[in-house]
């Protein structure tokens, strides 16, 4: 530990060099950060139950300081998505990303959470989490070993220790903005893309309407596109 | 599936207006019309004795445009499966429900409304189960076409189109698989499926009118450190008291059906590794006994025996699992899971020394399995099936079956009658727990079951606690057909004929069913010749064992619920698939 964080670049006095330590302030509060991350105990399908493995006996990740998994939004620092997002469970990831208080973290762990893996094509599917939640650390595999796992902590914590105090976006006046939580309509839809379905469905509407009007015209022969 | 004459004579005889043998070639069963199918349901459940009704599921026929409603049923005594169907129309497809004949058709009615929008009559609450409330179209019809629809069947011939990838993306407007009807407005759009899950659960206005009432709703999940993944239940309660409760599920609805009738047969096979992915060895045996039947083809000897070792350690490594998962929900919080993992990991290196994966292990070939044991494995199997398990089973004896808390708790709590597990169609330990002597393996054998010595494992009270006992007196009946199957396992071949990637699997249906650690598995394949299945329908029965969750619950306390749920042991790749 002291070996790590202790290197600011200054000399210290012989006499003094078993009493005192001299650091920076972002090594020793990136330092306690990345040594204490609590997940949280979210589980979306088969990655879940490597993620259980790894926080089992044989892998432990207690060894990282992710001592506890935490239930509750509140409490933790980051957020595994293990596992497939549906469209029927997304506005509840991006619900309990806004619950989680700053600063947190994002893992897309295995092939379905970071583009929608083998079921990228089902109409429940979301084609990854980071459609609608940034994410930190994209871990590939189906499902990822836990040594797979415990590699993104550890390049996780590799992010960790290069943010700066003074320019983190959680000690700014402004608020961070919460991320919009998308909606189950006829399809699961980003209430910011609202102008754009309207044209969209607009469009078809009229497409539609002519398409039953054409037949009425003698003229009018199957479109062929 | 073969009836004895006299069956068959008795349902054409009785209704003879009604019943016509299915002549297609390839089917097997009968046609019921629509309207008198409750007559004949009951008639086939009152005096023909298939009391358990197993898979409900319905099949679009676009080309002869029909809708197929197919039923298997089963006697609770054990043999083979009476199939019944009903066809209706496809434009307006109408069937009468068998709920108040069979319990257990509920959620899987409400699934075929859901996916294919063949409606129910008399159904009680039929509402979509899957998908939300408010989804536009029912995705399972073969006119319906997800955003990200690229061709009819796989292997897709334009993913590289003149040498250069493209991706899906780009071709949809919003880039993501997302479509929207014509005239959708976003702005004016209000979600109504919540207001009807909370009427059904219970109403907050009395049929009088008069609005004192004490019962609050408490909806557990989907997000919940007790539901085992993304499960959700709505619960009304009295006090503590649960008064009625509904499950919620398709928070993990991966469309598992729709991209398994476009994937070749053999490409489907690493998918049914992530129905239960606890137990990916069963998926993959059912699904291979499924198709090699429709084939006509069994495996070579060293090849079943392979199978049957690898199917009785997933069990073994399912219920440990369970046990522990159970024993988070009871409040043990994660030492006992500690030890059912360390057990376990050593199944799962077995696993992937076989078949280079811990879970989605891939491994069931059509005709046999993809590579011989490698060296050195059986010998880790014999120390662990001989040595170590029985040692750490006796171990888990002492600490939790003898525990006091762990029997306060489970012991006469969340209920299941023999009479209601089977006209519930509980399957697996839940079904056994209650009395009813009913496994797959020896009530409709399938491989070699019928060639080992074993035990179905009966328990009689119907409680959590039984439920628990089951499964450690299963994963000993599991180690005794491990140790006969290292004893006795044959030389030779593992694969029948030459392995191919595309298989040719003639017209026809075929139902293969195994007695998964879970309960009775069940995958119903519909092909037309063609090399992608034209049906593939899962009987999961984490889906089906979740119809019997209300009632277990009710007259319990909302604690207790944590705990039935427990007992059932759900998977949720498979409830939602």
């Amino acid at each position: 530990m002291s070996e790590e964080i202790n290197s600011p670049g200054y000399d210290i006095p012989p006499e003094m060099q078993a009493q005192v330590r001299i650091t920076t302030l972002d090594k020793i509060y990136n330092w306690g950060r990345r040594s204490s991350i609590w997940p949280m105990m979210f589980g979306l399908a088969c990655c879940a139950i490597e993620m259980i493995c790894t926080a089992a006996s044989r892998f432990d990740f207690a060894r990282f300081g992710m001592e506890i998994m935490r239930p509750s939004p509140r409490q933790v620092d980051l957020m595994i998505v293990s596992g497939t997002v549906t469209k029927k469970m997304a506005p509840q990831i991006v619900r309990l990303y806004n619950q989680m208080p700053e600063p947190k973290y994002v893992i897309a762990m295995g092939a379905c959470a970071s583009g929608g893996g083998p079921f990228k094509e089902g109409y429940n599917v979301v084609a990854g989490i980071d459609r609608y939640i940034p994410v930190d650390v994209y871990i590939p595999g189906c499902p990822p070993t836990p040594q797979a796992l415990l590699h993104g902590f550890i390049r996780l914590m590799e992010k960790i220790d290069k943010e700066s105090i003074s320019t983190s976006r959680w000690y700014r006046k402004e608020p961070i903005p919460a991320i919009p939580v998308p909606i189950l309509g006829p399809d699961i839809f980003d209430p910011r893309q609202a102008s754009a379905i309207t044209a969209y469905t607009q469009e078809k509407l009229a497409k539609q309407t002519q398409a039953e009007q054409a037949p009425a015209e003698p003229a009018a022969a199957p479109e062929q596109a | 599936m073969e009836q004895t004459p006299t069956l068959t004579s008795t349902l054409e005889t009785r209704f003879p207006e009604a019943v016509v043998r299915d002549e297609r070639k390839g089917f097997s069963g009968y046609l019921v019309k629509p309207e008198s199918l409750i007559e004949v349901a009951t008639f086939i459940r009152d005096e023909m004795g298939y009391d358990y009704l197993s898979s409900v599921t319905g099949v679009d026929y676009l080309p002869e445009g029909k809708m197929e409603v197919v039923y298997h049923a089963y006697k609770s005594t054990g043999g083979s499966a009476l199939v019944f169907k009903a066809q209706t129309p496809r434009d307006n497809p109408v069937v009468p429900s068998l709920v108040p004949l069979y319990p257990g058709a509920d959620l899987q009615e409400r699934e075929a409304w859901d996916l294919l929008g063949i409606r129910f009559e008399g159904h009680p609450d039929l509402r979509r189960i899957l998908m939300w409330e408010g989804f536009e179209g029912h995705p399972l019809r073969k006119d319906w076409r997800e955003a990200f629809f690229e061709e009819e069947g796989k292997p897709f011939k334009n993913r590289w189109p003149e040498g250069r990838a493209y991706r899906i993306e780009d071709k949809n407007l919003f880039g993501n698989n997302v479509d929207y009807p014509a005239g959708f407005n976003p702005e004016n759009w209000t979600l109504d499926g919540e207001a009807a899950l909370y009427g059904s659960v219970g109403q907050a206005v009395q049929p009088d009118g008069s609005l004192k009432t004490d019962a609050i709703i408490v909806n557990l999940g989907p997000q919940h450190p007790s539901t085992h993944g993304v499960f959700r239940m709505a619960a009304r309660l009295d006090g503590e008291t649960i008064v009625d409760l509904k499950p919620v599920m398709g928070y993990l609805h991966r469309n598992h059906e729709k991209i398994g009738e476009r994937n070749t047969y053999l490409g489907n096979m690493p998918f049914t590794d992530r129905l239960d992915y606890l137990s990916s060895m069963s998926n993959n045996f059912g699904y291979a006994l499924a198709v090699e039947k429709l084939m006509g083809i069994r495996p070579p000897e060293r090849a079943e025996y392979i199978r049957v070792m690898m199917a009785e350690l997933t069990r073994i490594s399912n219920h440990l699992m369970a046990i522990g998962a159970l024993m988070n929900d009871l409040g043990a919080y994660f030492t006992p899971m500690l030890y059912a993992l360390e057990e376990r990991e050593l199944v799962l290196d077995i696993f992937e020394a076989v078949s280079g994966s811990r879970m989605m292990c891939n491994y069931f070939r059509f005709g046999g399995v993809a590579r011989d044991l490698p060296e050195g494995i059986l010998e880790k199997v014999r120390v662990l099936v001989y040595d170590r398990l029985p040692r750490k089973m006796e171990d888990l004896d002492v600490y939790i079956t003898q525990s006091e808390i762990v029997r306060n708790r489970c012991e006469g709590v969340g209920v299941l009658t023999p009479e209601q597990a089977i006209a519930l169609s509980m399957a697996g330990p839940v079904l056994r727990a209650s009395g009813v002597p009913y496994d797959v393996r020896r009530a409709d054998p399938y491989s070699i079951y019928d060639r080992f010595e074993f035990d179905v494992a009966v328990r009689y009270h119907g409680d959590i606690y039984d439920r628990y006992l089951i499964r450690m007196d299963e994963i000993r009946e599991s180690c005794r057909i491990l140790q006969q199957v290292v004893d006795t396992i044959p030389e030779g071949r593992i694969q029948e004929g030459k392995p191919q990637y595309q298989v040719r699997v003639p017209a026809g249906e075929a139902y293969g069913r195994v007695e998964g650690p879970k309960g009775e598995l069940g995958f119903y394949v519909v092909s037309n010749g063609k090399p992608n299945p034209w049906r593939y329908h899962v009987r999961a029965p984490s889906f089906i064992n979740l119809t019997g969750l209300g009632p277990m619950s009710i007259g319990n306390k909302i604690a207790d619920v944590v705990a039935v749920l427990g007992s059932i042991d759900i998977v949720l790749g498979e409830t939602d698939r």
